[in-house]
């Protein structure tokens, strides 16, 4: 082996520069995929943090035809007490549970006596919301960052529309709105705080407390919109979301009337998510026909310079096996050179990434997020592997052409 | 004992649906030890002879016996592992490999053929260096050698593993007079310590004399046998 491995490199060096230019062509491809890949990566994981850790929560439970309607957040479709057990008891059942919040959603009239305008509303409790959206404090650009934002008589207004109408911290402000049965009820309460835009539904509701909100729609008993729950570990979401699902969409009475949705299913950008790894497949795809016809190229350019060699070997005893493994081998270190150098190459400018960072702007937002990319020890493992495999794949035609040359025909090559 | 039973061989080409007939009824037993040349015109059939003896190509018919065994029923990768055991080339144009130093390239058959432990391969290629007189030279490599030089390395390739035969087709035609006379003298040099068997096929009348045993080739057919003193 390790004269295979010597012959064959002697033989790459020996047309250095287009050795040299093959094994660029195919780091410069793996250089590509891993930046890429850390690059979507980090995009990804900053959004969906975003999302998930502002308002979306990683799962949440509504009552069925609550999400096929969720525009109009409709107050008849809430969790009633009975249900809201049902999902307590559920939850207990998960240990990787973080935190579980229940909330009331609903169109309210914001009124600050001088102008009146539209206002959607999430009514929390806050020490339970605050354990499922850990970045809502982080929004509230001026006032109170605690709980106690929250507390009953509180309000935190949305940037936007505190800007609208003149609203400051500590002024009167009152809530009005419809409950189920029609009639129309309002509160007075007390700005606390004024919330950032956040990206997607939710990113701009104001927050009251639930017992508030319970009050000014004179509800009966403690019902819901729905319940957003964080998970310890994200990447459970889809094992633990089958979980919920199996024991409260299943069976029949008040379970039955209950749907569970993964973040993944209530926000757009998990359509944005799957494009970006399709784009990261697509880039894959690319690094393999790069590899595969450089390493064919130069492994049909090598096989074809030496044909007399070839006769040679062959007539001296080279076993045909031998022939074969002399090319592949070739090809292979070709292959191994490329992914090596675009490994190193890939690392340095990710580390460099990290280093003087760079941020993004998505979805309109103000927040720049900044982002960290980073590549797992996997896709760095993948993108090698498959580096190395295409390229014993693309020496086996070559290789398999030298192994087969009769002696006397090639020794006449001239 | 006889290295070489060669009883009316013939080879004819097709190309092109006109046959050749390259060899007409060949029969030749070659001692060993000996040190013989087939000499005669261009086209005559030299080379066609050396590769069916070389097991690097079938007769068309006849029977063909190399150090004892019957090689017209080799396939071809019984044939390769013969020859790497059996047989040693020298080729007109030396045909080394590029990349590889003197001593790679005459240690090559010792790896790559015979898979011999590197103690073993050290030893048998500094004698064989040292005997065609390339010591000094072990770490060149091809293009740095002149042609002679290079013969020479052929030559210790051709020998390294120790084989019953060794053929070499037109060895001198790409050297000068004086090459050429040196590098069959060293090839008999050669055959009087090891005692392997020397067949060579030439057109060359300056070499010729060197010979022990000359057989001239006409159209396909052994038409003379000489022995020199
Ligand atoms: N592969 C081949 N296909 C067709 N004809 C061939 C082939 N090899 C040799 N010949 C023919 O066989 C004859 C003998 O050739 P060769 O053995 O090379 O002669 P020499 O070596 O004495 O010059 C020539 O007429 C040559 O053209
Ligand atoms: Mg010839």
């Amino acid at each position: 082996m390790g004269n295979l491995v010597k012959i064959a490199v002697r033989n790459l060096l020996r047309y250095t520069r287009r050795s040299l230019l093959t094994v660029s062509l195919i780091a410069f491809g793996v250089v590509f995929v891993l930046i890429f890949v850390a690059m979507a990566g980090a995009f990804k994981e900053t959004i969906v943090a975003s999302i998930t850790d502002n308002y979306l929560g990683h799962l949440q439970i509504h009552r069925r035809g609550y999400v096929a309607s969720i525009e109009s957040l409709p107050l008849n479709l809430n969790l009633e007490p009975a249900q809201l057990a049902a999902i307590q008891k559920a939850l207990e059942s998960v240990p990787d549970v973080a935190g579980a919040s229940e909330r009331i959603k609903f169109n309210a009239m914001f009124s600050t006596f001088v102008e009146t305008t539209g206002m959607r509303v999430t009514a929390v409790d806050p020490d339970r919301e605050f354990a499922v959206s850990p970045k809502l404090p982080a929004r509230v650009l001026q006032g109170d960052r605690t709980p106690a934002a929250l507390a009953r008589g509180k309000i935190l207004v949305p940037e936007l529309l505190a800007r609208g109408m003149g609203t400051k911290v500590g002024d009167t402000v009152v809530v009005v709105a419809t409950n189920k049965d029609g009639s129309v009820n309002g509160k007075t309460l007390l700005v606390s705080g004024i919330l950032e835009s956040a990206t997607g539904p939710g990113g701009r509701d104001g927050y009251i407390h639930f017992e508030d909100a319970m009050e000014i729609l004179r509800m009966p008993g403690t019902e819901a919109t729905e319940v957003a729950i964080r998970l310890r570990d994200f990447d459970q979401v889809a094992r633990v979301g089958r979980a919920l699902r199996e024991r409260l969409e299943g069976g029949g009475g008040s379970r039955a009337a209950l749907e569970v949705h993964t973040w993944a299913q209530l926000s757009p950008f998990a359509t944005v998510a799957t494009l970006i790894d399709m784009m990261a497949l697509f880039m894959k795809l690319m690094l393999i026909a790069i590899v595969l016809i450089s390493v064919l190229n130069v492994m049909i350019m090598a096989v074809y310079e030496r044909v007399r060699e070839i006769g040679t070997i062959a007539a001296i005893g080279t076993l045909p096996r031998k022939i074969l493994s002399l090319f592949l081998v070739e090809g292979v270190m070709l292959g191994t050179a490329g992914a090596a150098a675009g490994v190193l190459a890939g690392a340095a400018i990710i580390l460099a990434l990290n280093v003087w960072k760079v941020s993004v702007a998505f979805g309109g937002a103000r927040q720049l997020f900044v982002l960290s990319p980073r590549i797992d020890l996997f896709e760095v493992v993948l993108a090698s592997v498959m580096v190395i495999a295409v390229s014993v794949v693309a020496s086996v035609q070559p290789a398999v052409r030298a192994s087969r040359m009769e002696p006397i025909d090639a020794l006449r090559h001239v | 004992m006889n290295v070489i039973r060669a009883g009316d061989l013939t080879k004819t080409y097709a190309t092109d649906g006109v046959e050749v007939h390259a060899l007409m009824g060949v029969s030749v037993d070659v001692e060993a030890g000996s040190f013989i040349a087939f000499v005669g015109p261009s086209g005559s059939g030299k080379t066609t002879l050396l590769n069916l003896l070389g097991c690097l190509d079938k007769p068309t018919s006849g029977r063909l016996e190399v150090a004892g065994s019957d090689v017209t029923r080799l396939d071809r990768r019984q044939a390769a592992a013969f020859r790497g055991a059996r047989i040693g080339f020298v080729f007109q144009s030396f045909n080394l490999i590029a990349v590889l130093t003197a001593f790679e390239n005459v240690e090559y058959p010792l790896v790559m053929v015979q898979d011999r432990p590197a103690i073993e391969r050290r030893r048998r290629v500094l004698e064989l260096l040292d005997a065609v007189g390339m010591a000094d030279q072990r770490d060149k490599r091809p293009e740095q050698l002149s042609g002679g030089q290079k013969q020479r390395v052929a030559i210790a390739r051709a020998l390294v593993t120790r084989p019953e035969l060794v053929l070499a087709d037109e060895p001198t035609a790409n050297l000068d007079g004086e090459t050429a006379y040196t590098i069959i003298a060293l090839m008999k040099k050669l055959r009087d310590e090891v005692g392997t068997t020397f067949v060579f096929a030439t057109h060359d009348t300056r070499i010729i004399g060197a010979a022990e045993i000359v057989y001239t080739v006409e159209d396909g057919r052994l038409t003379g046998r000489q022995e020199l003193p």
